[in-house]
């Protein structure tokens, strides 16, 4: 394993019972930067970052961490990596300033380091004020705050985020993310599962889960520019029709409505694809108004998954 | 097995400032012992008394009516009812309407004086074993006879004596078996679903993705309800001494530490459950899948020596079992600690591989 690199895994496998979670994934992440997950859900996200901790033991395959073993050394492991699980997992019951002081005890911090620590997270995650409230009456920027505060306490090394912004505003999305910027900057490698196209955008480099298999793995803008499809949009008064005429048509990818707009993958192999489009319109008599443009990272997605992605929930 | 005093302290710290918050497990600390002892302290009651009767009184003389007023004077029956054949009283039992039929028969007199049979009968419903040796207590009941006129005096009529005590006898049996039977619910519950309930709100694969060792997870969850354990304990001591006059005739001290070993034993039980149970509600049924034979088999309700040899070896490995024993003992017989040691190196067995179970079962993993 190159030192360099924050995980390293070979033919990474994990099936439960018929179903293969996640299926021969290679993955090369390297240290200081932040590591995005994209894929629907049950891509094997969780499953494969589950296993990157050791909390789950792979079928075949193999896996190093910061240089260890997983899961045979994951006890040593644990000490320097922060883990952020998709559902709230501190303790409701007890206060904000409770549950940092809980954390930093278990990672064995000394008194004084306890205080500092503790005073330097609440700071920079703006928890001072909710210190005495329950984790339990946070509201859900607030509890994905104190989340990454507990799971930064410790400076991890690592620190993975499985879903971490599922249940928080668009606001709070970027205030989170402008945060994890700041830990790559002070030498955190991130590594962050999501279904958001914004999120998956905004990492240094991506991996795209379908079926528990990786189907695209690179920089954002890289896989935007080596897409294999051609996107051309449609504009026309009848976009229903035009969805209709162009959907199952051979070349075409997908066919999806914004507004009213249809937007339109075509197939790298077919070439030419704005004439290709106008052409299939032209020959079911509908007017339409056909113009090349650039692939976004939806596009990707959708390509290299083959298959239209769901509202809201990619 | 790496212990950090650190980690183990934080578990401690925490699980006692949860416990402090959540006001329903803290009342169920106190209710429970209290509202239990007070309920069965009075209920449970293998003394009984106020059984309803009939009488079919065919002689109908003074010493008829003197003989079911002395029967009522011993307090086991109550509110006589009259009828006239014993077929009526028959009636009467199959119907459930009473429990003791008395039939006298008309040449009742003349029976007494002969002590070759007997001057009356008894009908007793014995479906019940506890009422049938009751009732059957009646037939040694002496028949004082006023009247001297007739000066009857067979030899093994003795002057009636109103030898039941009910509350008393009974509640120094059962408040110290009381003691078994509350820690045992309590105690497995607490500890089967404090740890699935981590489980259930996600806490669990947090903690388990930090340096905090099973080991440390498990000791630090038991020792605060070891300690509450030992409040219930004081509880119901008090309370069987104030309340039911209970005599701790052994050491104090002695009766905490075999409560000690019991307490450790049911909350390593707790242990493996929490580990076999994917929710609060497995947690739960799995306890009293355990809590009944502790209850029915232990001797708490019904005496060891009359099981079946197979009822016996389960009984045996109950922790509750051996509890029975020890506190019994301690409490009514003054026997030390010592005295009983096999019954202290049973629960201690039983501690030792319950517990080691629940950490060997207990995996920092998922699957």
């Amino acid at each position: 394993m190159n030192p360099e690199n924050a995980i390293e895994s070979i033919d990474l496998t994990k099936r439960f019972g018929e179903l293969v979670a996640v299926d021969h994934v290679n993955l090369v992440i390297p240290r200081k930067r932040i590591f995005g997950f994209l894929g629907p859900n049950g891509s094997g996200k969780s499953t494969t970052i589950r296993l990157l901790c050791g909390l789950l033991t792979p079928t075949s395959g193999s896996v190093s961490v910061l240089n260890y073993r997983v899961p045979e050394q994951a006890e040593i492991l644990k000490q320097k990596i922060g883990y952020m699980t998709q559902r709230f997992s501190l303790y409701e019951d007890l206060t904000v300033f409770e549950n940092l002081n809980f954390m930093a005890r278990i990672y064995s911090m000394p008194a004084a380091q306890r205080r500092t620590r503790t005073a330097e997270v609440m700071e920079t995650f703006r928890l001072d004020k909710l210190a005495k409230q329950f984790a339990g009456t946070l509201s859900g920027g607030q509890r994905q705050r104190l989340s990454l505060a507990a799971a930064t306490l410790h400076r991890p090394e690592l620190l993975l985020l499985d879903e971490p912004t599922s249940a928080v505003d668009p606001q709070t999305r970027r205030d989170f993310w402008d945060n994890l910027f700041q830990l790559v900057d002070d030498g955190t490698t991130i590594l962050v599962s999501t279904h958001y196209m914004d999120e998956a955008e905004r990492c240094h480099n991506l991996a795209i889960l379908d079926h528990g298999r990786m189907v695209a793995n690179g920089e954002p803008e890289t896989l935007m520019q080596e897409i294999n499809s051609d996107v051309v949009e449609v504009e026309s008064k009848q976009p229903r029709q035009v969805a209709h005429t162009l959907k199952d048509k051979i070349h075409i990818i997908s066919v999806t409505q914004l507004g009213a707009r249809q937007r339109v993958l075509v197939s790298k192999q077919q070439g030419e694809a704005q004439s290709y489009v106008q052409q299939l319109l032209d020959s079911a008599q509908l007017t339409a108004e056909c113009h090349a443009t650039h692939p976004s990272l939806e596009d990707v997605f959708v390509t290299v998954t083959c298959k239209q992605p769901r509202t809201g929930d990619i | 097995m790496k212990l950090s005093l650190t980690r183990l302290f934080a578990i401690l710290q925490k699980e006692v400032q949860q416990l402090r918050r959540d006001r329903l497990t803290f009342g169920m600390i106190v209710g429970i012992p209290l509202m239990q002892i007070i309920l069965f302290g009075f209920a449970i009651n293998t003394d009984v008394r106020n059984l309803s009767a009939a009488v079919a009184d065919q002689s109908n003389t003074q010493l008829s009516r003197q003989l079911v007023a002395d029967m009522l004077a011993t307090q086991v029956i109550d509110r006589v009812q009259h009828v006239n054949t014993g077929a009526q009283l028959k009636t009467l039992l199959d119907q459930g309407d009473i429990k003791i039929g008395i039939l006298i028969p008309a040449d009742f007199e003349r029976r007494l004086q002969q002590s070759s049979r007997p001057a009356a009968q008894l009908m007793i419903d014995g479906s019940d074993p506890i009422i049938l040796s009751t009732a059957q207590s009646l037939t040694k009941m002496s028949f004082n006879q006023r009247n001297a006129a007739k000066s009857i005096k067979p030899p093994e009529l003795f002057e009636v004596r109103n030898y039941y005590n009910p509350e008393r006898r009974s509640a120094v049996f059962v408040v110290p078996g009381l003691i078994g039977a509350i820690l045992t619910m309590t105690m497995v519950l607490f500890t089967a679903v404090a740890i699935v309930r981590e489980r259930e709100r996600g806490n669990l694969e947090l903690l388990i993705n930090t340096p905090v060792s099973t080991t440390e997870l498990m000791i630090g969850k038991i020792i605060p309800y070891i300690i509450i354990g030992l409040i219930q304990v004081a509880i119901i001591m008090l309370l069987g001494m104030f309340l039911f006059h209970v005599p701790v005739n052994g050491r104090v001290l002695d009766v905490y530490l075999a409560s000690g070993i019991f307490i450790a034993a049911n909350l390593s039980l707790g242990l493996v459950i929490s580990t076999v149970a994917k929710n609060q509600f497995q947690a739960m049924q799995l306890t009293f899948f355990f809590f009944l034979p502790s209850l029915l088999l232990s001797g708490f309700m019904f005496p060891f020596e009359g099981m079946p040899r197979a009822a016996q070896i389960i009984a045996e490995i109950l922790p509750m079992t051996h509890f029975m024993r020890l506190i019994r003992g301690i409490m009514l017989r003054g026997a030390e600690l010592s005295q009983l040691s096999m019954e202290v190196y049973a629960l201690v067995i039983f501690t030792i591989i319950t517990m080691s179970f629940a950490i060997l079962r207990f995996k920092k993993r998922l699957d």
